[in-house]
């Protein structure tokens, strides 16, 4: 996993509450056995039309918002499905980090396994990033995990709170599976101790 | 010792190691796995040069993207043959129980858990499967992961979790003739809200909890990640043990006895406190429709289509409005006038031996609609079997219904059990998200006896009224 320390992007503004990771992702693109390759399926039944050219009534397809890699979004974003496809598609997107005023439990999850950082903000503050990268073309945000700080080129400079073990993992680049191998003796002993049957 | 919740002896139980305030090391007792979120994880595995912890404490089923009809047949679906050859390639390699979609255990991975005995109370259980919270029904703690933790539990058979937060549901009061555990649940998601119970892990308390059969508390568990919460639990009792009972793998004789000892202390004590209560009387219930585009838009058959001014917020209001756009709905149509294209009965809601049964008993004797294609799909091959032997499929195809082979199939259509673009479905599935059921699709959901009703009649009807043969 690559490191996360400090990110400034453009921001690309979706406002809309309760997002399923069914519209991240939709299901015809679960088949592929590989982890990589989804960015071009993101969100592809509102992206596309129904020919397959890029609809541009949606946002990510605004000029302004190419190359973006924050996303500013509504509250409960990523509900319903369990797919990790939907951290990959927004990852291979280009999609660096998302910010809301809350996520689904698994979603946020899976999104630090892969090192996407989910920032969650008041909705105040969400308001403000949404209505600038709305009016103001290139608008960019630093994301900065060190500091567990978000903030722009004008007055935005507000703090958010992440769990210290996801922090330290995203900071460091930590593989999980790596740190829970160091713990093997422990697993060991639990497995002695309940007698581990199937 | 201080009074817990069953969640938090289950919890406590299980923590590998641990420090107050931290994420835990938590030991995994069954880990499930299905074609469509494990390869990734395998091949992580295989790369990392990391072995498998504990392929006995694991067992994999096709059930994603497996066809329901020709199964003799080679598969059409390039890609889909692709993900079932990796994972009988992947189980065979690491040594783990698969039931291919032939093997007369198959089916759905969260009916065949509990009816091979594999799930049972105290376990903590995961699965590449938000539906996961499924298995609570029986006093486990049950939750979906991704597909990097999935990587993880079989690397460790550990995962890293942070601990969530308690929440009680007490439905007071018994459910009226006609209604079922869909109706209830239904009817908790749009009390609560779709996001009412992010962060939390759900008791379900209460006579109406009690009174429901093992199959009718799935349904309810299966639906607690519809409002954001990753698990959904019911103390074991005796419903439960009867249940487990003989089951494949479930403890047999003097170990099953010993096992009922042990799985009575896992109720909540007494004085035990949940970090939230939510309270529900589960009479005033009447049969539920959802009408948009996520499970919180649901409302009961007797009322209409809302208008999205009747809102309270700013989010909500443009939530409706965007959802009656894409269901092509207008505001204040009376339930009961919603025509039909389609209906589904199945998934891992409700595809068990009672929901074919709810079915079947609507439509004996009476004919699907002209209008109107039906399905039914039985949630596994002992599903099948059970209701074939109880002449069932012979009701429900005499009426006009498809009896198919045991999958996930239209809930997510992953298989060739698609909607075509504008078709409108009745659905006993549980997630009516745009696109679902098929680009285009648009999902009605309802418990089972609702959705016969409507195939028959080509609309929605009350089933309270409904006339039995």
């Amino acid at each position: 996993m690559e490191p996360f320390k400090t990110h400034n992007g453009t921001v690309v503004p979706l406002d809309m509450v309760s997002i399923d990771t069914d519209q991240i992702i939709p299901k015809q693109f679960l088949k592929r056995v590989e982890r990589t390759g989804f960015g071009q399926f993101l969100f592809y039944g509102w992206r596309f039309l129904a020919d397959g050219s890029p609809n541009p009534k949606f946002i990510l397809n605004g000029p302004q918002y190419k190359g973006a890699s924050v996303m500013v979004t509504g509250a409960n974003f990523g509900c319903g499905s369990s797919r990790e496809h939907a951290p990959w598609a927004l990852e291979d997107y280009g999609i660096k980090a998302v910010i809301a005023p809350s996520f689904a439990d698994i979603f946020r999850n899976n999104c630090f396994q892969i090192g996407l950082l989910p920032v969650v903000l008041p909705e105040e503050h969400v308001r403000t990033i949404m209505a600038r990268a709305e009016e103001i073309p290139g608008y960019k945000v630093t994301v900065d995990l060190e500091n567990k700080k978000v903030t722009d080129s004008q007055d935005l400079d507000v703090s958010f709170d992440v769990d210290e073990f996801r922090r330290y993992c995203l900071l460091n680049g930590l593989d999980d599976i790596g740190l829970t191998l160091q713990s093997e003796a422990d697993i060991t002993t639990y497995e002695a101790k309940v007698g581990a049957s199937s | 010792m201080a009074p817990k919740t069953m969640f938090e002896k289950i919890w406590d139980a299980h923590v590998v190691k641990g420090e107050s305030g931290k994420p835990a090391l938590l030991y995994i007792d069954l880990h499930l796995v299905h074609e469509i979120t494990s390869a990734q994880a395998f091949e992580g595995l295989r790369l990392a040069k990391r072995k498998m912890r504990r392929p006995d404490l694991t067992v994999a089923v096709a059930d994603h993207n497996v066809p329901t009809s020709d199964r003799d047949k080679p598969l059409q679906d390039k890609i889909a043959k692709k993900q079932l050859e990796i994972l009988g390639e992947n189980t065979k390699e690491f040594g783990i129980e698969y039931y291919d979609m032939m093997h007369h255990s198959q089916g759905i991975v969260h009916v065949i858990g509990p009816e091979q005995g594999w799930t049972l109370p105290g376990k903590t259980i995961v699965c590449g499967d938000s539906h996961t919270a499924t298995h609570g029904a029986l006093g486990a703690l049950a939750f979906g992961v991704g597909t990097s933790e999935v990587e993880h539990v079989l690397a460790t058979q550990c995962l890293v979790q942070a601990r969530p937060k308690t929440m009680e549901i007490r439905v007071n009061g018994k459910l009226p003739q006609g209604l079922t555990a869909k109706d209830l649940v239904l009817g908790i998601i749009g009390q609560v809200g779709i996001a009412g119970g992010v962060g939390h892990v759900v008791e379900y308390t209460g006579e109406a909890i009690r009174d429901l059969s093992m199959e009718g508390r799935m349904t309810v568990c299966n639906m607690t990640i519809e409002f954001g919460a990753r698990a959904g639990m019911v103390a074991p009792d005796e419903t439960t043990f009867e249940y487990v009972k003989g089951r494949a793998h479930a403890p047999q004789g003097a170990d099953f006895d010993a096992a009922v000892v042990e799985w009575r202390k896992l109720a909540t004590d007494p004085d035990a406190v949940y970090d939230t209560l939510v309270e529900i009387d589960a009479s005033k219930l009447e049969p539920q429709v959802t009408w948009g585009t996520n499970p919180g838009h649901v409302v009961s058959v007797t009322a209409k289509v809302p208008e999205p001014a009747s809102f309270a917020t700013v989010d909500e209001q443009s939530s409706a409005t965007r959802a009656l756009e894409y269901m092509a709905l207008k505001g204040s149509t009376p339930i009961v006038d919603i025509k039909l294209d389609r209906v589904f009965i199945g998934s891992c809601t409700n595809s068990r031996i009672e929901d074919i049964r709810a079915a079947a008993a609507v439509a004996k004797g009476k004919k699907v609609s002209s209008h109107v294609s039906a399905m039914v799909v039985p949630g596994s091959f002992a599903v099948k079997m059970q209701a074939e032997k109880e002449g069932l499929d012979k009701i429900l195809t005499d009426a006009g219904f498809d009896w198919r082979d045991a999958g996930c199939s239209m809930c997510l259509a992953m298989n060739p059990d698609v909607l075509a673009p504008g078709e409108r479905c009745a659905s006993t599935s549980n997630r009516n998200f745009e696109g679902r059921q098929g680009a285009g699709g648009r999902t009605h959901l309802v418990s089972p006896a609702m959705a016969a009703a409507a195939a028959i009649e080509g609309h929605f009807v009350d089933i309270r009224k409904w006339q039995y043969a």
